[in-house]
């Protein structure tokens, strides 16, 4: 009896050792996170409780949005599907946590990229998606055309746990102006306060004050003021320590950019195959081995295009034709008057 | 020594048990911690917050730390569950006794008050007064005082504030006051029972704390000036009071919602403590002349009171500790401020939820301490 308990132990034992050798020397090239990914069949990606033209579910539960789309694009590549994605809604206050505990593997959440969040609390930001600015919204009758207009006990009405509570801050004490924040939970509670006149201003990203302006009760009532008082590059989020699942989310939202850049898109993404351009052809997987560093095939970028499409189609698709914001602006290519610029894929 | 293994025993490996979970839950958290890179501390308390926040008791701004704005959360907290503690007893106690009033109409009055609002959930009360009253009330600049001064709008209620001068002079009449009541009280007793002798020390108390604080008025250089809520042009339609005190609505509409849930509670609390003491006290008292204030004061509230004491401590212990639903109308308590944006700024999940778990418990503690030290003194002394 006791030889057998021996030999199991031992046996179990030995075979840890070997485990604990194997993914010691693997770890390199493997991603953890992929392994998971592959094994669940599904990516794990945490978006907004409803941000029209980013994240928002309709009647029957699909999402859609730019920020839905890197997350097709990511299980695209990784899994063949751009549909094999499940959807978790964060608030703002829940979303690093879900990451950081691993509920989650990506989070594409118009989140603001900035160095404390890089830096201190075990999140990786892989790129920008959107690039907004925090802007100020009023009633139209006001007759406030600019945000130097502003007076002290001006009462702002806003997002809880954002980036925008510290712009505001920095801006109405930077103008020396005393400011009443009324600060909540929900973008719907923000504007239904908004709305019953409890404050004078509204204040979020840009993008963000386009998309609730629709939620009011009469939108025409209102205006988004000109300035644009902060920086915010909005993009997806990794947990730290998993770096080859950084780059293959960063990779696959790059591949989006670069395909517009190359004038790539879902339909004819197989015909470029036969591209006389080489970066094309490394783009739709028909030359070099890209793939290969992250532990992918050779067509995980063609996927990408041919099922979520190129960067201009998602912008088409998810802002411009939802009428959220038309004009491009900033989020434009840099060959076309833009900032779009990623590094090229080769 | 059977005995003593039997007793021990089981105490023991509980006590084994316990602290085996809270040793593999924090292992577990230091390891997960590490794995991600997050690393645990409290240093972040001191530095600087860079957020504001709208209704502070103490001066603060973006500039301060963490810490704080961890205080000023706190003491909002503290100033909501103390209001509506205060007003969730009195309307409590009278809706309480109303309720076993002979008065047809009083009576079933008092009964509906209960059932309606022990019977809808909280939040939904806070969203009620919060939303609905909120839309309902007029904007600034058509506001109609109130008593005069006052002015109560969607943007919050504005009453005067006071400017004292020389106010220390005025808090230490008001403290003469309170311990020549505390003397005179002394001396009343001391003299019914020796000499059997009555005076009428409510009034006179309440005398002196006119008096005493009124003298320092004419004498002692004390004046007091209003300063009154004006309005003011934020732009072409949108307006505010400037000066005096703004209770914002946010706070009102949690004081509402908290004060009538849980007074129903405590109007219950009451009618049972009441109907707790037997008829027979009731009578036998009134048979020995005295009279049905007496009756009351004397004979049957210091029997309920035994009664109603420890349940409704509890009823305060929920009213605390759903006061965190605050964050849900923006009014910055300290899940709002503390657990909601510095947590979001700093990332310090375990630190903060930590702190402000252990908050709560001792701020419940505390209140359970004062209560019990209360039930405590008016329990039956046996002799």
């Amino acid at each position: 009896m006791f030889k057998i308990i021996k030999q199991l132990t031992s046996a179990v034992a030995m075979f840890a050792v070997l485990f604990a050798f194997s993914s010691e020397t693997m770890a390199a090239k493997k991603s953890k996170t992929l392994e998971n990914t592959k094994k669940r069949g599904f990516v794990r990606c945490g978006v907004s409780q409803g941000l029209p033209g980013f994240s928002n579910a309709d009647e029957s539960g699909n999402w859609t949005g730019i920020d839905v789309d890197v997350c097709r694009a990511v299980a695209a590549a990784t899994l063949g599907d751009a549909t094999k994605v499940k959807f978790t809604p964060l608030s703002a206050k829940e979303r690093f946590t879900a990451l950081t505990s691993g509920e989650i593997d990506i989070l594409s959440r118009n989140t603001t990229w900035t160095l404390s969040r890089d830096a201190d609390i075990g999140l990786t930001f892989v790129g920008v998606n959107f690039y907004d600015g925090q802007g100020f919204m009023v009633r139209k009758g006001s007759g406030i055309a600019s945000t130097s207009e502003f007076k002290n006990g001006t009462s702002v009405c806003t997002n809880l746990g954002t980036t925008t509570e510290l712009n505001m801050r920095d801006f109405f004490d930077s103008k020396g102006i005393s400011y009443e924040p009324v600060v909540f939970e929900k973008a719907d509670e923000v504007v239904a306060a908004y709305d019953a006149g409890r404050c004078d201003t509204y204040t979020t990203d840009k993008s963000g004050l386009a998309a609730q302006r629709t939620k009011l009760s009469a939108p025409d009532d209102h205006v988004v003021l000109p300035e644009t008082i902060s920086k915010e590059p909005l993009g997806p989020v990794v947990r730290q320590g998993d770096s080859v699942w950084e780059d293959i989310v960063r990779w696959s939202l790059n591949t989006m950019i670069e395909a517009e850049e190359y004038g790539v898109n879902s339909s004819n993404a197989d015909m470029m195959k036969t591209s006389n351009n080489p970066a094309i052809k490394r783009l739709v997987g028909a030359e070099g081995e890209l793939g290969a560093a992250f532990g992918l095939d050779n067509d995980w970028n063609l996927r990408i295009i041919k099922q979520v499409g190129n960067y201009g189609e998602s912008y088409k698709r998810n802002i411009a034709d939802t009428g959220i914001l038309p004009d491009r602006g900033p989020n434009e290519l840099w060959t076309k008057g833009g900032i779009l610029y990623v590094p090229p894929a080769r | 020594m059977n005995n003593i293994v039997k007793r021990y025993i089981p105490q023991i490996l509980v006590i084994l048990f316990v602290v085996l979970i809270f040793g593999f839950l924090t292992l577990n958290a230091q390891t997960n911690m590490d794995n991600r890179g997050i690393d645990f501390g409290f240093g972040f308390l001191s530095q600087e917050s860079s957020f504001d926040v709208q209704f502070s008791l103490i001066e603060y701004s973006g500039s301060d730390s963490y810490a704080r704005a961890f205080l000023v959360g706190l003491l909002n907290t503290l100033l909501v569950s103390f209001i509506s503690i205060i007003i969730c007893t009195i309307l409590g106690v009278v809706i309480g006794v109303a309720r076993l009033s002979s008065n047809y109409l009083i009576k079933n009055s008092a009964a509906w008050y209960v059932e309606f609002f022990r019977n809808i959930p909280l939040l939904l009360q806070i969203f009620f007064w919060y939303y609905a009253a909120l839309r309902a009330l007029p904007m600034p600049e058509k506001a109609n005082a109130w008593f005069g001064v006052t002015y109560m709008t969607v943007k919050g209620y504005y009453i005067p504030s006071m400017v004292w001068q020389n106010l220390n002079i005025f808090l230490y009449s008001g403290l003469a006051a309170i311990i020549a009541i505390i003397v005179l009280r002394y001396y009343a007793n001391n003299l019914r029972d020796t000499k059997g002798k009555q005076i009428p020390v409510l009034l006179y108390s309440a005398a002196l704390l006119i008096v005493l604080p009124l003298l320092s008025f004419l004498f002692g250089g004390v004046s007091l000036e209003f300063e009154i809520p004006e309005l003011k042009k934020l732009s072409k339609i949108s307006y505010i009071y400037e000066g005096g005190i703004s209770l914002p609505p946010e706070l009102i509409a949690l004081v509402l919602a908290l004060s009538l849930y849980t007074s129903t509670f405590v109007a219950e609390c009451v009618r049972a403590g009441i109907e707790g003491v037997s008829k027979g006290q009731k009578e036998a008292a009134a048979s020995v002349g005295l009279t049905p204030n007496q009756v009351l004061k004397l004979v049957i509230m210091p029997q309920a009171l035994r009664i109603i004491i420890p349940p409704t401590t509890n009823q305060y212990l929920n009213l605390t500790k759903n006061s965190s639903l605050a964050a849900a109308i923006a009014y910055p308590d300290l899940v709002l401020v503390f657990a909601g944006t510095a947590l979001m700024q700093t990332g310090k999940a375990i630190e903060i939820v930590s702190i402000t778990m252990l908050t709560y418990l001792t701020i419940s503690l505390t209140i359970a301490a004062i209560m019990n030290w209360y039930n405590k003194k008016i329990e039956i002394k046996e002799k």
